[in-house]
């Protein structure tokens, strides 16, 4: 159902405040599929961002599934696969 | 010839001034910056005093992927490595990545983010707790930060030897010069001014619990009787003599004499150390003591170790032989920060002609001290010894001298 569905802009929102900008990167640009790395995000940043999400969400992510997403698109089709799980 | 290591940048963040130039004025001109501690209400505490670095907006000088990951004392430190940086003239991405370390020495970490969680674990459970919380407590971490934030892989590491551990970081920096590294980012920040920081302090038994400002740390007074903690300290910029010259680089001074010493077991009735690590120092400057124009003392306002320190002044250098200051008296101590900061304010009396001012006291007449009191004293300076102790033993003398 759309109002559990987890979109770019719950993850910038997420990535914001879980771990900040880094300087010169752009979230609002076309980051789909730009490599969490040249986005300034290490993989604390993603653990951090993953936690945030499952206590907003209610949910228990799987941390290969989060660790292992290299993009935005990635990260937040690990995050609906759970959304779609869970409320199924 | 052994390789010279050159001071050549100094970033500083302290008590009585954010910036090396408002702090040197400050410093020169007798400004306290101890005050009622405002970073939490200290009213349950015996001790209510502290020495708070003023103004300091970290989200002014650090983006904010920065911020959730560092506690105070590391925002501290980057900000005043990024000033000893650009008052050296170094801009690091134009140097070789393993040409330049960082070395800086802690006492505490990164207290008062782990103070906060623990809270998280506590107050709102495991998942609340910053995946952060690996790093941004350690002691390395102003290191790693400064390190990452520049580029900077040469030999790099942390010294832990409370208060003495600004001095032996230094040290450190110039043994990685002389081993060839042409730069080391150096010095000490030090910052745990919050409720867990505080009653770890507490728990020494030597924190003054005055709650006069100008009458709670009086070292070397014959009312004595403890310390005022503060936060802050200095970030320095140290490069091999011969490369900062070809470089045209504006140095400050020389790293000239260092030594180090562990007191004896207490009870043992044996000779505490820091006498040894003057006589050390001196030796490795090739100086004589009457070669040395002011000391920069540790000044514990503990009346045991102040006389410690008083006679092992006079033991070298003779009675009222040289002047003496400790211009912590307007920051209070900064734990590891004190000794980077002593030195800073050492090269600066040498370049300046002017020795700052131990202010607040009135000198115990059992101390054959030339102690400047009061305002700074003119003199023609060329050599400063800086003095600094860790609880537990740690004794350490630094010599910096001018090199023009």
């Amino acid at each position: 159902m759309a109002g559990t569905a987890f979109t770019l802009d719950d993850l910038k929102r997420t990535l914001r405040q879980a771990a900040g900008v880094a300087e010169g990167v752009d979230l609002d640009g076309d980051i789909l599929d730009t490599d969490f790395d040249a986005l300034g995000y290490e993989s604390l940043a993603l653990l951090e961002a993953g936690s945030l999400v499952e206590r907003e969400y209610g949910i228990a992510l799987d941390e290969e599934a989060v660790n292992d997403a290299r993009t935005p698109r990635a990260f937040i089709d690990a995050v609906n696969t759970h959304l779609t799980s869970t409320t199924a | 010839m052994s390789t010279r290591t050159v001071v050549t940048g100094i970033g500083v963040t302290a008590p009585n001034g954010l910036g090396t130039d408002h702090w040197w004025s400050a410093t020169c001109g007798g400004k306290n910056g101890i005050a009622r501690i405002t970073r939490f209400d200290p009213s349950a505490y015996p001790a209510k005093l502290a020495g708070q670095v003023p103004g300091f907006q970290a989200e002014q000088h650090l983006s904010s992927r920065l911020l959730p990951q560092t506690d105070r004392v590391t925002r501290l430190s980057l900000v005043a490595a990024d000033w000893a940086l650009a008052d050296a003239g170094i801009t690091p991405a134009d140097l070789p990545d393993f040409d330049m370390g960082v070395m800086t020495a802690s006492s505490a970490g990164g207290f008062e983010f782990g103070q906060g969680e623990l809270r998280n674990l506590w107050a709102r459970g495991a998942g609340h707790v910053s995946a952060y919380q690996s790093f941004a407590w350690f002691y390395a971490v102003n290191s790693g930060q400064i390190s990452i934030r520049h580029g900077m892989k040469g030999p790099s590491g942390v010294v832990v030897s409370e208060g003495a551990g600004g001095l032996d970081a230094i040290a450190q920096a110039r043994r990685q010069i002389r081993k060839g590294t042409p730069l080391i980012v150096t010095g000490a920040v030090d910052a745990s001014i919050c409720p867990w920081g505080w009653v770890g302090q507490l728990a020494t038994g030597k924190l003054s619990t005055s709650d006069d400002p100008t009458g709670a740390y009086l070292p070397f007074d014959r009312d004595a009787a403890g310390y005022v903690p503060g936060e802050g300290g200095a970030i320095l910029i140290t490069e091999d003599g011969e490369a900062a010259r070809a470089r045209g680089a504006r140095v400050y001074g020389e790293i000239a004499g260092y030594g180090a010493t562990m007191d004896p077991r207490p009870g043992s009735g044996r000779e505490p150390g820091l006498r040894a690590a003057i006589t050390l120092a001196l030796a490795d400057a090739a100086l004589d003591p009457a070669q040395v124009d002011v000391v920069f003392a540790d000044g514990a306002a503990d009346p045991a170790a102040d006389r410690t320190e008083a006679e092992a002044i006079t033991a070298v250098f003779g009675q009222r032989a040289v002047p003496v200051t400790v211009p912590k008296t307007m920051t209070g101590r900064l734990y590891s920060g004190s000794g980077p900061l002593d030195l800073a304010a050492a090269l600066l009396a040498i370049r300046d002609g002017v020795i700052p001012p131990t202010v607040h006291i009135d000198p115990c007449r059992d101390y054959a001290l030339d102690l400047v009191i009061t305002a700074a004293r003119p003199a023609t300076l060329r050599t400063a010894l800086v003095l600094a102790r860790g609880a537990g033993g740690f004794n350490s003398a630094m010599v910096v001298r001018a090199t023009h």
